[in-house]
């Protein structure tokens, strides 16, 4: 008789209703969207990849700004998504009230974290876009057009970091609680997952710790489908990937019917 | 304690049918075992304080609050498991405001319909005919955060009825609204009862509940204390005619008073003499010059007043 926050979510195609909304809300604001997602990346990639270039020549075998685009591409895409999972999410989900609302429906919990999922995920596609747009300008893909398999590794990336963003706002009490997951996730795995700088020198028992962070799976995939490299353990990339999202679904879909439910 | 009133089985498969429901928050019962009938195309209240229950007991009727104990049908088919088919079936207008401030009059009720799987173009009459009903066509393409606090809640019952429901649940429709506002509603509502729809609504206000409810039971700590017609409960519980006394009353006077009417309390400096024969009590009181006095009909506040007592609730 009484539902548990634990019961398996189902998957149905009711939460396009959401990625609708969403769309829809995103159109209106296309304007601010666009210069956010191709400014940022043009600035970064001019001022680190040219600037800094200059001093660090190439990177295991790469221009550094070649080098650099290729990981930025996925660094971007995860902080879009998880941007979008929490202050917008908690923005949709507390002050707002638009899961009440929709709450009111045919649509559950289920359907509004999937929803929710897919469309971070469509928000760290389109800044992903943006990036190798200007990339590819500045010349900085070297792998032609097999560039564009990132885009899909991309979008799996999204599903991985949207969950765990979605349960930050699950249990935020405001938008300040947010720090804590930049700092302590976001940023280190920014930094520890080869983005910057290659992992080489890294000791063999950190080497083996950044393993568990999902973005080094994510870099080592989109990485040389960018610049034309050949690709290595695709599958336990893969695995890595889709582990977490499927694992950070459920988490999400948990933590907001606990917080949601009555 | 109440019965399933007037139930047989010549009747209609009731609208809502609840059986000895419990909602347990922690050590709070707060809804405490409760049966509940209503019958389709009738307009059925809740009335109760703050914390009476009322809300809680709303909310289970679209599954959005599990209950412990008990059993709960709607339109035939029971709660939790059908949940999301009663939903798609029924129209709630919740008390605090929800709808999306990103977007137009228009557009929440096309994006609400969606929600319900309804495509725009199956809608589109319908959102027209919304906008007339609830007098807003003119503000059709504003945004919502432009709009008064009425002209929300028209939205919002508008939004409700995006479905075509069967049920509407509305939760407190006219608090905080001017008597314009609330009037106009009121006439709505009157409307979609004679279209045969069934509306369930929780209120505060007795004039609302006399005015509209054909039934109604009043709650109090998650129980219900009685249910009837609003005539029928006024007959039951109280007498005929008030008197209000307001002025420096003196304890002889209240003693008095007392001796002469069925029922006499004492509220701060108002004293209220509740009798099925005034004209004695009226004449009595003619030569007391200092207080004024009022002589009306017992109403639904009495009722209220009477089965949930004058304390404050908080």
């Amino acid at each position: 008789m009484k539902r548990s926050i634990w019961a398996l979510p189902r998957l149905r195609l009711a939460a396009f209703a959401l990625l609708e909304r969403n769309f829809l809300v995103w159109r209106k604001l296309i304007g601010p969207a666009i210069v956010l997602n191709f400014g940022e990346p043009l600035i970064y990639l001019l001022g680190l990849g040219l600037g800094l270039g200059q001093l660090v020549g190439t990177v295991g075998g790469l221009p550094y700004l070649t080098f650099l685009a290729s990981g930025v591409v996925a660094s971007s895409a995860m902080t879009t998504v998880s941007f979008e999972g929490m202050y917008s999410v908690f923005t949709r989900m507390v002050p707002q009230k638009t899961y009440d609302a929709i709450m009111a429906s045919p649509l559950d919990i289920d359907d509004i974290v999937l929803g929710e999922t897919i469309w971070a995920a469509i928000k760290g596609l389109i800044s992903a876009i943006a990036i190798m747009v200007v990339a590819a300008f500045l010349g900085a893909v070297s792998g032609g057009w097999m560039a564009l398999w990132a885009l899909p590794i991309v979008f799996l990336m999204g599903l991985t970091f949207a969950g765990p963003a979605i349960v930050m706002s699950a249990v935020a009490g405001s938008y300040d609680f947010f720090n804590y997951y930049f700092v302590l996730v976001v940023t280190p795995m920014f930094m520890l997952s080869g983005v910057f700088f290659p992992l080489d020198h890294f000791p063999p028992a950190l080497l083996l710790a950044v393993q568990f962070l999902p973005l080094i799976h994510a870099v080592d995939l989109i990485r040389p489908l960018i610049v034309g490299q050949p690709l290595t353990h695709v599958g336990l990339h893969l695995a890595v990937l889709s582990g977490y999202a499927l694992l950070g679904y459920y988490l999400a879909v948990v933590f907001v019917r606990r917080r949601l439910w009555v | 304690m109440t019965t399933v009133s007037g139930l047989s089985v010549t009747e209609p498969i009731p609208a809502v049918w609840a059986k000895g429901l419990v909602k347990q928050f922690g050590a709070l019962r707060a809804v405490d075992g409760i049966d509940f009938s209503i019958r389709p195309g009738l307009c059925f209240g809740f009335l109760g304080p703050n914390g009476a229950g009322k809300t809680t007991t709303l909310k289970m009727l679209l599954g959005l609050v599990d209950f412990d104990e008990g059993e709960l049908c709607l339109l035939g088919e029971s709660l939790p498991g059908a949940a999301r088919a009663i939903r798609a079936r029924v129209g709630l207008v919740p008390q605090a405001d929800n709808l999306d401030p990103d977007f137009t009059v228009r557009e929440n009720l096309f994006m609400y319909a969606r929600f319900f799987g309804l495509s725009r173009t199956d809608v589109a009459e319908r959102v027209d005919a919304l906008l007339v009903f609830s007098e807003l066509t003119t503000k059709a393409d504003a945004k919502v955060e432009t709009l008064s606090g009425g002209m929300k809640r028209r939205l919002i019952i508008a939004r409700s009825l995006i479905n075509d429901p069967e049920i509407v649940v509305l939760d407190e429709p006219t608090t905080g609204l001017d008597p314009q506002v609330r009037h106009m509603i009121w006439a709505r509502l009157a409307e979609l009862r004679a279209r045969g729809v069934t509306l369930i609504l929780t209120t505060h206000y007795m004039e609302e509940a006399e005015r509209l409810c054909d039934e109604l039971v009043v709650m109090d700590h998650g129980r219900i204390l009685d249910q009837g017609s609003p005539k029928a409960l006024i007959q039951k519980h109280v007498e005929s005619d008030v008197i209000e006394l307001r002025g420096e009353v003196s304890d002889g006077l209240f003693t008095m008073l007392r001796s002469m009417s069925a029922h006499t309390e004492r509220q701060g400096t108002a004293v209220y003499v509740y009798t099925h024969a005034p004209a004695p009590i009226l004449e009595f009181l003619g030569e007391d010059t200092g207080l004024t006095i009022i002589h009306r009909r017992a109403g639904l506040e009495d009722v209220f007043l009477r089965l949930t007592g004058r304390g404050l609730r908080e």
